[in-house]
């Protein structure tokens, strides 16, 4: 279970990833964020907001059609 | 020798220091928002949010008919000059009326435009504006085009930085990573 719990589902471009970075800007370094998206062009703007904010993608799955993403705080 | 080497050591934090704070400084994004289409406002402000939740130090300088996105709904009528108060009429701007580039088909176009947003949970303009000056993103009008249309500081929403022109965008563009006119 993450320590933050980012809910975008049935949000579009660019909610999610502007959702995600609120999220981590207010998380501790360490700490784990988890995003549930429902936007199919998170799959790709999320790991690619990550990598170039040097954080890390933890874990990724589908569940149901929602996206989710782990992300831990550099 | 131990002043040389006390020199060095000196020098050694200087360039660390200045290293340091190289990194820390964001990069800087600008986006010159000329036109007053709803389908041009609308990637602006996608841009401009983005940009800021990746860290970026975002400014968007508003000219031309890109002026509308800052006016507020009841602006009304501006400026003194018979031509400018006929310009606002015809451009009433505030992200609620802005029209699109294509298929406007008076005022049917953004309607349905909307609609569609809504049903598919787009965030609108009016939002993004929002979002983005919770980001620090900053919002420039241009002077010019201000004293040229007729539209003052009270025209337009508040929380804008004060309205520039082309030599500030100029020194901004020339240290930018990513500048766009859109």
């Amino acid at each position: 279970m993450a320590d933050i719990t980012v809910d975008a589902r049935n949000l579009q471009c660019p909610m999610p990833v502007l959702k995600m970075a609120k999220a981590m800007k207010d998380a501790a370094a360490g700490q784990t964020v988890e995003l549930i998206a429902t936007d199919r062009g998170a799959l790709s703007d999320i790991p690619a907001w990550v990598n170039d904010m040097g954080h890390s993608l933890k874990e990724q799955f589908e569940e149901d059609s929602e996206l989710h993403f782990v992300l831990e705080k550099a | 020798m131990t002043t040389e080497t006390s020199d060095q050591a000196e020098l050694a934090s200087a360039i660390e220091e200045a290293l340091e704070s190289d990194e820390k400084k964001p990069e800087k994004m600008v986006l010159i928002a000329a036109s007053g289409d709803l389908d041009k406002a609308w990637p602006v402000m996608i841009l401009a949010t983005t940009g800021a939740a990746y860290g970026m130090d975002v400014t968007v300088f508003f000219t031309f008919w890109g002026l509308g996105i800052l006016k507020k709904p009841d602006a009304g009528l501006t400026g003194e000059d018979w031509r400018q108060k006929m310009l606002s009429a015809f451009a009433k701007g505030s992200p609620e009326k802005l029209g699109l580039s294509k298929l406007n088909f008076a005022g049917m176009g953004p309607s349905m435009m909307k609609g569609l947003a809504d049903k598919y949970n787009v965030a609108p303009v009016q939002e993004l504006m929002e979002v983005a000056q919770d980001m620090g993103v900053k919002l420039w009008p241009c002077q010019m085009t201000m004293d040229l249309m007729g539209i003052t500081r009270d025209d337009m929403i508040d929380g804008l930085d004060e309205p520039a022109g082309a030599g500030s965008a100029i020194s901004l563009m020339k240290e930018a990573s990513i500048s766009l006119f859109i």
